[in-house]
Formats: structure tokens, sequence, C-alpha cells
């Protein structure tokens, strides 16, 4: 048994005058959660439905649980789940009716199918709703109905299409709590997502994934001080002050401060967290530099996407200005 | 990696790769059948229409149409009312298939191990016995309104059948056409669709249009299996002398069949071709 779920080499896919994918390579050991980052446009989707037998590479080849995507798609459909970005479940049927659908489809026979929805539905935490009609359920529950229909035959490696994409955080935590069982029960899965923290939450290994190719790829925390780590933002109350912080800031996190005018905002990546904060936080109240607000978060995607590119010029600023403006707090 | 709890092996032999396929078909089906006793709404809607369109054009048309031969209107009307229903019934599959891709459920199927012959199948199976179901209100509403069949049992079934395989051949343009429709302009389609249904036979003779409109109207399939509906079930027809007028009855199995021949194979053909 090969120790890779899903190897791909130099897959292109071409629609029209555009590249969807130009040379994306990939290599997902097994039993890891892996994450595909990349904004919208990326070519994540059309990777994953490569991978799941959806669509037929231009040119490349990819092999998912062993077998070869275009010449045995009936055996890569057989090993994998996949949950697209959207819920396909029936919303005139109940939950329990749903799975047992799929059950039947999977070819489990009546009374396994009935079996295996009930456990499903205890397992994804749907059994109270088990008899409602799906057009009842939340956005969270229909996710977690999707998931679990994916996940019928327990497969061997499932494909989660950006799975929380529209779901409050609530309902996200839910997916996500989700996810890591899968995991643990043995698959490896494969999730697209466009926001850094999701697959940092999740995911073991990250692929960044920009104008149809993977431009990076490590463990998630790596890829974070590849940045420079978490972010300390702050907005002083006046602008006057902008350079003596900026001094304070610079020696606090030993990097070179952002710092925007109009906002009276400062921006700098910090390796130790809570250490740099309290420093910086002591050091401007000495100076009587009053601050007006102050968080620590996590990189952005545009802030990773403007540390890999700007590194490797060869791959332009596409991915960065199609990045902008989605609000990736986290 | 752990012992997974289920995988049912896939099948080896041509047996049971069509044992698959059949099963997969039922369970396609029944789950869009329950959608229909789970809609009352939907159904009563699907089954009044038809009699709110016998009653408009059985009374408020039909007190000002003479029939050409003589005869009662509505004995002349109902079977064209009957294939018009059947004609419009690809508006329900077509709409099916076009939110099925919308939603991603085309894409779901096809990323498992089912024949796509199954998901056809059971798409199929589930729109005739809609279609039968339909078909037999509109009967009984022809009957109350003082229609019937006079030319024995045996006749009036291959009538009946007549318009099921009319229904059963549309089954496949729904499915070329809806893979390629939003489910929005999938709904729409009744717009065209309307008057190539009165653009036949229908409600009147042919002869009474202009001479273009009297040729399309004449080679309509539609009209032939109406003129072959008249027939057997021994209604009034408008007669015709035409070459499609005469052999009525061999072109409303020839139209179906052919279109099937076309169209089947271009429908799975483009379900193919969503790989591209």
């Amino acid at each position: 048994m090969t120790s890779f779920a899903v190897v791909a080499e130099g897959l292109r896919k071409r629609y029209g005058d555009a590249d969807a994918l130009d040379g994306f390579d990939l290599t997902v050991p097994e039993g890891t959660v892996y994450g595909l980052l990349g904004p919208n446009g990326a070519g994540k989707t059309t990777a994953v439905r490569i991978l799941t037998t959806l669509l037929r590479p231009d040119e490349g080849r990819a092999v998912v649980a062993g077998f070869d995507v275009v010449t045995q798609p009936d055996r890569v459909r057989h090993a994998i789940g996949l949950a697209g970005q959207q819920p396909t479940v029936d919303e005139i049927l109940t939950g329990r009716e749903n799975l047992e659908m799929w059950g039947r489809l999977r070819h489990l026979g009546a009374a396994a199918a009935r079996r295996r929805a009930g456990e499903l539905l205890e397992r994804f935490g749907l059994a109270e709703a088990a008899g409602k009609r799906v057009r009842h359920y939340s956005g969270g529950m229909r996710r977690r109905l999707d998931l679990a229909a994916a996940f019928v035959l327990a497969p061997r490696v499932l494909f989660l299409d950006e799975p929380t994409t529209g779901l409050d955080p609530r309902n996200r935590n839910e997916v996500w709590q989700t996810v890591r069982g899968l995991a643990e029960a043995g698959s490896t899965v494969l999730m697209t997502t466009q926001y850094l923290f999701e697959a940092d939450r999740l995911a073991h290994r990250i692929a960044v994934v920009d104008a149809g190719r993977v431009i990076a790829e490590d463990t998630p925390e790596r890829l974070k001080s590849a940045v420079g780590g978490d972010h300390v933002d702050l907005v002083l109350r006046h602008a006057a002050d902008l350079a003596e912080a900026a001094r304070v800031l610079a020696g606090a996190a030993g990097a070179e401060p952002v710092a925007d005018h109009d906002t009276r905002r400062l921006t700098v990546p910090v390796r130790d967290r809570i250490g740099a904060l309290t420093r910086i936080m002591r050091e401007l109240q000495e100076r009587g530099v009053e601050v007006e607000d102050v968080t620590l978060r996590r990189p952005t995607l545009d802030e990773v996407f403007l540390s890999i590119t700007g590194a490797n010029s060869t791959n332009g600023t596409n991915g960065v200005t199609a990045v902008t403006g989605e609000g990736t707090a986290a | 990696m752990t012992a997974l709890p289920l995988t049912p092996a896939l099948p080896r032999t041509r047996r049971e790769r069509l044992r698959w396929t059949l099963a997969d078909g039922w369970t396609i089906a029944r789950s869009n059948l329950v959608h229909w006793t789970r809609n009352p709404a939907a159904v009563l809607n699907a089954l009044l229409y038809p009699i709110v369109m016998v009653l408009l054009f059985g009374y408020v048309f039909g007190s000002a149409m003479n029939v050409a031969g003589g005869g009662d209107y509505r004995e002349f009307l109902m079977p064209g009312m009957y294939a018009q229903s059947m004609t419009m019934g690809v508006m329900t599959t077509m709409i099916i298939i076009a939110t099925g891709s919308a939603r991603g459920v085309t894409d779901r199927f096809r990323s498992m191990p089912i024949s796509q012959a199954a998901v056809v199948l059971g798409r199929s199976f589930a729109d005739m016995v809609n279609s039968v179901l339909e078909l037999a209100v509109l009967l009984a509403c022809g009957l109350v309104v003082g229609w019937g069949w006079h030319r024995g049992a045996g006749a009036a079934l291959a009538a009946v059948g007549l318009l099921l395989l009319l229904r059963f051949a549309l089954i496949w343009v729904g499915i070329y056409v809806g893979l390629a429709l939003t489910p929005e302009s999938a709904s729409a389609a009744w717009m065209p669709l309307l008057p190539i249904t009165m653009l036949a036979d229908t409600f009147v003779s042919p002869a009474l249009m202009p001479g273009w409109m009297r040729v399309i109207a004449e080679w309509n399939p539609l009209s032939a299996t109406v003129a072959a509906c008249r027939e057997l079930f021994g209604n009034p027809g408008w007669g015709g002398d035409s070459w499609a007028a005469q052999h009525a009855l061999w072109l409303a199995i020839g139209w179906p069949a052919l279109i099937t021949l076309v169209f089947l194979p271009l429908s799975a053909r483009r379900y193919r071709r969503l790989n591209r």
C-alpha cells in the first residue's frame, strides 16, 4: 500500500483562454488532514473536481487511493467521499431518509443502510433531528448531514470543498469538530478553504494555491512563521505619536511595523505573542502614548500571499489583488 | 489506517452490474416519488391545471367551435388535451434535471460508483409514474364532460399507450435540454413549448390554418399522436387528406421512436461530457 492518499502530477485544465490549473502538483500523505488554501478562482475547486473524477484533466495524471482518476474512475469513486460547496441533501426527505438513500446507493442493503444511517445521525449530532425534514434544518445541520452522506462508507479519502463557506461561527465550529472526528476515524481529508485560520485549525499540512498551481506547501506552523507569525494591530489616539510608537513596536517585535497615517494604525508581526504584546503596552504607557484599540491576530491570507509571492516574484500579484477585500479576520 | 467498517465490493460480472443499476434506479425513483407524496400542494396544482384547461377549452372556447366533420367538440378536444399534457410533462423532467445539476446533486451521483444509467432510469420511471397519474385524472375528467371511447377497451388502451410513448420519448429531450439549462430558464421553457402544442391538431383542425402553418401543424409529432388517439378512441377527427394525416397511426409510433433514437444517445453523450 502506498503511503500517499493523493498524488497529482502536472495537472492542467483549460477553460477557453484561461488556465484553471497550470501544472498543479500535490502529494497528500495518508491519514492527514490536508488544506488547499487559496483565493476564489485559484483553481482549488477545479483540482478537487479532477481528483474526484468529475473532470478530466487536459494534461497530467492523478492517483487517488492508489487508483488513476482517468483510467480507473469507478475504483476511485468507490474509495472516496465528496462534500461540495453546497449541501446536496434532499430537503423534502428527512435526515434519516437522506442517509438511508445514500446508504442504499452505496449498496449496503436495506437493513445495513438503516443501521448505518442511525450510527451516522448519532455521530454527527443529528439524532434528535433524524425524523425532521431537512428543509427545517439550520445551515450547520445541513452541512453535517452532507458530510455524513459523504461518510456513509467511511471513505479512504474525503474531499471537502469549502465546507464552512456561508456558515455562522457556531455552525462553523460544529463542522470543524466533525471534520476532526472524521480524520481521527482514519480517513484522509483533503479540504479547500479561503481562510488561513481555518486551515490552521484543521490541517496538518497546507498547500497554498494561486493561479492554478501550488506556490507553497508546508505545515501551518512553518507557513505562519514564514509570514512572521501572529500580528499586533494597534490604533493610536493621536497621529502625532505614530513615529514614537513605531520605534517601540520595532524594538519589541524585532521587525519593522507597517504604519497607516489615515487610520492611525500600526501593524507588526510578533513571534512571542503575549510577551511582545505586554512589552509594547507597558512601554507605550510609560511614554504616555494613548492607545485606542489593540488586537492580536493571525496573519490574513493576504499577508501569506504577500510574503510568498513577494519572495517568489514570478508568480505576480494576481493572487494578492484577488484576496484583498475578503474579510479574513480570525 | 484503521479498518473501514463497510466496503461492499464493486460488481464484477455483467449480471451484478445490471442488478446494481436496477437497484440504484429504483432507489432514485422512490425518493423522487416520495417528493410527490410530501408535496400535496404541487400535486394538486399539477392535477388541477389540466382540469382548468379542459373547462376553459371545452366550454369557453368550445362553445364557438364547430368540428369539421360534425360531432361534439369536447369529444374532439379531449385527445388533444391528453397529448398536450403529456408534452408539457417534459417541463417536469427538464426542471428536475436542471435543478439537480445546479445544486450539485448530479455531481454527487457522478462522484459515486453508480452507473449513470441508473440515475436516468430512476428519473424516467418516476416521470412515467407521474404521467400515468396525470393521464388517469384527465381521462376521468374527460368522462365527466362527455368524452368517451367507442371502439372497445383494447383500442382505448392502445391509445393510452401511444400517449405514454410520446411522454417517454420526450424524457430524453428533457434530459438533453435540462442538462444545458439553469433551473430558471428551464422553468421558462413553457413559453416556446405551449405554442408548439397548439400548432397542431390539438384544438382546431389544421385545415383552418394558413398554408405554411398548416404544413407545420400536420407534421407536428403531436398531431400524429392526437389523430391516432382520436381514431383509436373513436372520437371525431378532422380527417385531412395529407400523407401525414392519412398515416397518423404509424407516425404516432414513428415520431416518438425517432425522437428517442436521436435524443437518447445525445443525452447520454451530454452526461459523459460533463467531465470536460
